[in-house]
């Protein structure tokens, strides 16, 4: 009996990488160094949803029909996030990051792999407190073009404001958040001067390169899904995007020790996984 | 006994009531037990790290928190962050996720198991304690199916009952024992 087991994994396996081939031979996205204990996850997930007949079924439909294959990227990207998540990281970036960046007459930001955008209005919000925002950039990129689209409306169903809210006060907001929004009974709008010096554009860290000087590069919680090999190439882009004295931010269970750049950097505020370059 | 040493490695999937389950073991558990023990225990998003340090504190095995890439090894317990799920890759190695909840938990106990299962195959012993929902039964099932171990906390004696009954009647575990008796079953493997 668990010879079987074995095998059905086994043939589960090839199919899923099979799977994974094809979207990168058709569309150029490419999950070959993601996580495969993730992928498997979401890739069987979707597919006893489908109620298709196997996951080679699956791949088939990837090829031929681009509805289903956007829902399989919906799938596969990271796509759960929150404003403010972690609370402390952001009142650590204010406390220690942008007094730096206020003495600058242009300040460059770049939220790598913002999906929804929930991380990206939050900076936003931040910056507008500090005085900052009308001289700031923000270049906020994903690989997935539906969900970048969300991202750009700004809109986020009402039942998540109450936990915003809480998360906006513990990072040490300086008003009330509702003064961010505008509500009816389903859906919260941020406001349009959140999203004026945002730039939302398509960016692949797996297969895009570097595209321009950055001040401060924000990439949370994207690295875990990456095996040890591409967690370097992302690092070293980052690292080609900062002068010396920027600041890269990761998320709380990331950190650079493990690195092959790890040297290139030191930490503002460990714990929050902050970082700065080092001048040469 | 000759059979008992195929095993690898312990998962172990607790909800509510599972910081005083887990005290109850570990406080029986021989300093000496060296397969590695992996923990998801429910808990709000912003907990800290208390459980891996009271834990750790108790001064039987190392306890820590499950990092990125990290290899579990004998001689350690390892707990699944606040608010990422804990994922164990073919290697053995963890993934650490911010993916969507399962059965409303992130850290879910069925994404454990079931990767763990895929990893350890024959080789993992699963554990379900006191909970108030069913996280963990497909897990469970997943690790029986593979041919490994499966043990579920009495209800009798659980301070929430439903995960344990559910995980009893969803795989027909091997054993169902009294905290003391997972204690003393585990001392037995060293």
């Amino acid at each position: 009996m668990k010879k079987k087991e074995e095998e059905i994994i086994e043939n589960q396996d090839v199919e899923i990488k099979l799977l994974i081939e094809a979207l990168y031979l058709k569309y150029g996205y490419d999950f070959r160094n993601y996580s495969q204990a993730h992928l498997k996850r979401r890739i069987l997930n979707r597919f006893q949803i489908s109620g298709l007949n196997s996951i080679t079924e699956m791949t088939y439909k990837a090829i031929y029909d681009p509805a289903f294959t956007d829902q399989l990227l919906m799938d596969l990207s990271i796509t759960v996030t929150e404003m403010f998540r972690d609370p402390s990281f952001y009142k650590a970036l204010r406390q220690s990051v942008l007094p730096v960046l206020r003495t600058y007459p242009r300040v460059t930001v770049w939220h790598a792999g913002c999906a929804s955008g929930e991380e990206v209005y939050s900076m936003a919000i931040m910056l507008k407190e500090e005085g900052l925002l009308h001289k700031t950039q923000i270049y906020a990129t994903d690989f997935n073009p539906v969900i970048l689209r969300n991202a750009k409306k700004a809109q986020y169903p009402i039942s998540r404001i109450k936990e915003f809210t809480v998360s906006y006060q513990k990072a040490g907001g300086k008003r009330s958040f509702s003064d961010y929004y505008t509500a009816d009974d389903e859906t919260a709008l941020l406001h349009e001067s959140l999203k004026k010096n945002v730039v939302f554009a398509n960016h692949n860290l797996v297969t895009d390169s570097v595209f321009a000087e950055m001040n401060l590069v924000i990439c949370r919680n994207v690295l875990i899904y990456f095996n040890k090999q591409l967690q370097d190439r992302v690092i070293e882009l980052f690292m080609e995007s900062l002068p010396g004295g920027g600041f890269l931010c990761l998320g709380s269970k990331e950190n650079l020790q493990f690195s092959v750049h790890y040297n290139a950097f030191e930490p503002v505020v460990n714990q929050e996984r902050i970082y700065i370059k080092k001048y040469l | 006994m000759g059979a008992k040493k195929k095993y690898q490695a312990v998962v172990i999937g607790s909800s509510a009531g599972g910081l005083n389950a887990l005290k109850v073991i570990f406080g029986e558990l021989d300093k000496r037990f060296q397969l590695p023990v992996v923990i998801v225990q429910h808990m709000s998003p912003d907990a800290d790290n208390y459980l891996a340090s009271f834990l750790d504190g108790m001064k039987k095995i190392r306890v820590k928190e499950a990092d990125e890439k990290e290899i579990p090894t004998g001689g350690f317990a390892y707990i699944a962050p606040p608010n990422y799920h804990l994922l164990m890759e073919k290697d053995c190695s963890f993934t650490l996720t911010v993916g969507e909840r399962v059965n409303y938990a992130r850290p879910s106990i069925d994404v454990l198991f079931e990767t763990a299962a895929e990893a350890y195959g024959d080789g993992l012993i699963g554990i379900i304690l006191t909970g108030a929902n069913n996280d963990g039964s497909h897990g469970l099932k997943k690790i029986k199916e593979m041919g490994g171990l499966t043990i579920v906390q009495d209800p009798e004696e659980s301070e929430s009952v439903s995960m344990p009954r559910s995980a009893i009647e969803t795989v027909n575990p091997d054993h169902v024992f009294k905290l003391k008796e997972i204690a003393k079953f585990l001392n037995s493997f060293i």
